[in-house]
């Protein structure tokens, strides 16, 4: 229920709401930004970190929950698994069923390469399904994929690997034209201008959109494809380890029935990794805008045959996350919200900061609000502020929300809130895992040539900050070279004997430095059950 | 004190907070949930579920994570459903009144019963966009059929045996590819970039030492 005290708020928003349209806040300037990000981006706070106790990473910084399942030993240590019999057997394995592994699928299969995918749940269960706002590219005459770097790699705070961020700029015009020309329908105008606006931190308006659905348009429309071409996606069949042979080469992937428990074998020539993010591990206890399998397995299985990570300490909260109500508690509210002009507005109705700043001090920005500066708005969960959406209506026109951001309105409307009408509270959400396995330009891992990784399970395309469409734009971008670069690769590899040594010596280092792992990994599903016996936690909390 | 609800889930009572969704009581009450779970927000179709409250006639479908419970509900999760999706290579095809007779010929033995549209959990018109689809007009067959998620509610009540959101896939990928206009600075950008226009400033930008990037990013111009 709406309290008292939101009304009163929702008042002080309406009073100032003419006096702001008027009106366009300042831009922070860059040691401004820089102060903010160290006092309350939650990077910065010592305890939601630990340190990674073995491997090419020993000694660095990562999210405490993230840390834990590195250090942690495989499930299959005392598992009795036949290498000798083969149930999978494919040039390529692609494992992960997103934007990243569905594109990476359809070039390895346009390339001639026999694909099988593999996917705990769903193909089409992904973060991509869920990504709103839209996806960049420079390709308008007053832009280039040179001011789209410049944009991109100053938002990451100079940290990109400029060899990878040079590929998502440049490949870019061609990600949306191969999207456009597999009948994904991008919102243009009647003479087939793509309608752009801005992000958070574009200095061109160049998000091209598919209404608040593009993820989904782009999405269902790469699954529709997939199973065109008849490539084999294995569901509810999570892939728990690498398998290695003795030539240091990975050799495919032990396979778990999500629902019979039982162990297989795929055996490969390439594998590609495009597992996604680790939304679902909650760091620092925040609720997430990330689809249910987002838990990092991809990084744990990467990380147990020897891939460095890259940023791995690196988390994006989406600035504004539903803080109210309950039922959707920490859902994504696109950035395109602010795009069409919706301001952040405190309790007293002040607009606190510049809409489009950048996600990670926007982010900030709103926790210091609710935070030391006191002017959050108090909720039954929590504490947010306003995302005053009915100014998107003034400015855009009668209609504006219905027609570009459907999903938003619908997605308030099942619990009565007319966004229209009245503003909606919001407060950062776990949104983005910066960081990843780090790659090389063609998508290999530096430490396994016949390894690849695409899409959020990469780190380095975005550097420390991600912008808003960039997401979009890697997975496809990243995925179609993966699954050229594993097609061809797989035709000049010889697999040689299996082998599953890696992780008995995985075992052996945590063991000799000392940790005590009680858990396994990868989590492949958060726990969110609630026993009576034993009241879990978390339950009824994360949507 | 935590306001409480009766609800049954396969049958079975349980006793749950009132503010919680479907997919949230369910694990609440205990269970773990593989199937008939995606993206927890409305996005993926994952979770279609079929409920009739206590004491009431009709029968409802709805998205788990998108409902909240009520009292009395009976709730039974759709795990898996046997749409129908036929193949074809979106190259080959054009989009002529044939395609759907030759695709999804069944959409031509719709019998008007608005079962479909009743069920559908994103409040679609979908025997509207099913007309649409048997006229030829793919383009409002795709507008009609946009916010459609694929969850498979509608094809569980259509005596027809049509497989909606199939079809309504179809009709936008024939959209998006032939019917919608061609983007001409698209073109012109991929193939600018295909020559290499790019190349050398791209490559100067990369070896641009930080402070120097700091001082073009910080100072760049933004449209308006």
């Amino acid at each position: 229920m709406i309290t008292e005290t939101m009304r009163e708020s929702i008042k002080k928003v309406e009073a100032t709401r003419a006096q702001r349209l008027g009106m366009e806040p300042r831009r922070m300037a860059a040691d401004e930004k820089d102060a903010l990000l160290k006092a309350y981006h939650p990077d910065y706070r010592e305890n939601g970190f630990t340190d990674i106790k073995i491997g090419p990473n020993k000694g660095q910084k990562v999210p405490a929950e993230l840390g834990e399942l590195l250090n942690s030993n495989t499930r299959i240590l005392r598992e009795m698994i036949n290498l000798n019999k083969i149930d999978y057997q494919a040039d390529v394995l692609v494992i992960g069923g997103g934007g990243a592994g569905a594109s990476a699928a359809i070039e390895a299969d346009r390339a001639g390469a026999s694909v099988i995918m593999v996917t705990k749940l769903r193909i089409g269960d992904a973060n991509t399904m869920m990504a709103e706002g839209g996806i960049q590219a420079a390709d308008k005459e007053n832009d280039s994929p040179v001011q789209h770097y410049l944009d991109a790699f100053g938002g990451g705070h100079f940290t990109a690997r400029p060899e990878l961020l040079e590929r998502l700029v440049m490949e870019a015009p061609d990600a949306i034209k191969w999207l456009n020309d597999l009948g994904v329908m991008f919102d243009k105008d009647a003479d087939g201008r793509m309608i752009t606006t801005h992000g958070g931190g574009t200095s061109r308006k160049r998000m091209h959109a598919c209404k608040d659905y593009s993820g989904a348009e782009i999405m269902r429309t790469l699954r529709d494809e997939v199973l065109n071409r008849e490539i084999p996606v294995i569901e509810f069949t999570s892939a728990v380890e690498l398998i290695k042979d003795d030539k240091d080469q990975v050799a495919g992937a032990i396979l778990l029935n999500m629902e019979t428990g039982d162990y297989m074998v795929a055996k490969a020539k390439t594998v590609i990794i495009a597992t996604g993010g680790a939304g679902r591990l909650h760091y620092q206890n925040f609720p997430t805008s990330n689809h249910y399998g987002s838990t990092a397995d991809g990084l744990i299985m990467g990380y147990r045959v020897g891939v460095p990570l890259l940023y791995q300490e690196t988390i994006q909260y989406h600035p504004t996350g539903v803080a109210y109500p309950a039922q959707i508690f920490g859902a994504l509210v696109t950035e395109k919200v602010r795009s069409l002009g919706a301001m952040l507005v405190n309790s007293e109705g002040e607009a606190f900061m510049h809409p489009l700043e950048t996600r990670d001090v926007a982010a900030a920005a709103i926790i210091r609000e609710c935070s030391d500066h006191g002017k959050g708005v108090n909720t039954p969960l929590g504490s947010g502020v306003w995302l005053d959406t009915p100014m998107i209506e003034i400015l855009g026109g009668e209609g504006t929300i219905e027609s570009r951001i459907p999903a938003m309105l619908r997605m308030y409307l099942n619990y009565d809130i007319d966004m229209r009408k009245e503003p909606i509270l919001i407060y950062p959400t776990l949104h983005y895992q910066n960081g990843g396995l780090e790659i090389n330009g063609d998508g290999f891992t530096k430490a396994i040539d016949n390894l690849l990784v695409a899409g959020e399970a990469v780190g380095g395309i975005h550097g420390r900050n991600r912008l808003m469409g960039n997401s979009l734009l890697d997975i496809i971008v990243f995925g179609r070279n993966a699954g050229k670069a594993a097609a061809s690769k797989a035709g000049e590899t010889k697999i040689g004997e299996l082998s599953l040594e890696h992780l008995v010596e995985y075992a052996r280092e945590l063991k000799n430095a000392g940790v005590e792992a009680e858990r396994i990994s990868p989590l492949l599903l958060p726990e969110y059950t609630r026993h009576e016996r034993m009241e879990e936690k978390r339950c009824g909390k994360f949507m | 004190m935590q306001e409480m609800i009766d609800i049954y889930f396969y049958g079975k009572q349980y006793s749950v907070p009132a503010d919680l969704t479907i997919m949230t009581a369910m694990e609440y009450a205990g269970y773990t949930l593989s199937r008939g779970c995606g993206c927890r927000h409305g996005f993926c179709g994952a979770c279609a579920t079929i409920y009739r409250v206590k004491g009431k006639n009709e029968l409802k479908t709805c998205l788990a994570c998108q409902t909240q419970v009520e009292d009395g509900m009976y709730v039974a999760s759709i795990p898996f459903f046997p749409t129908d999706k036929r193949t074809y290579d979106i190259e080959q095809i054009k989009p002529s009144e044939q395609i759907m007779m030759e695709l999804y010929p069944e959409i031509f033995s719709c019998i008007g019963c608005n079962a479909c549209t009743k069920a559908c959990t994103q409040d679609l018109n979908v025997m509207q966009y099913i007309a649409y689809a048997q006229r030829g007009d793919f383009k409002a067959c795709a507008e009609e059929s946009f916010d459609c998620v694929g969850c498979g509610c509608c094809s569980t009540r259509c005596p027809a045996g049509i497989s909606h959101s199939m079809v309504g896939v179809l009709a936008r990928r024939l959209t998006g590819k032939y019917i919608a206009p061609e983007t001409e600075h698209l073109l012109e950008r991929v193939e600018e970039v295909r020559k290499g226009v790019y190349d050398e400033l791209i490559e100067q930008i990369m070896l641009k030492p930080i402070t120097e990037m700091q001082e073009l990013y910080n100072t760049r111009e933004i449209e308006q």
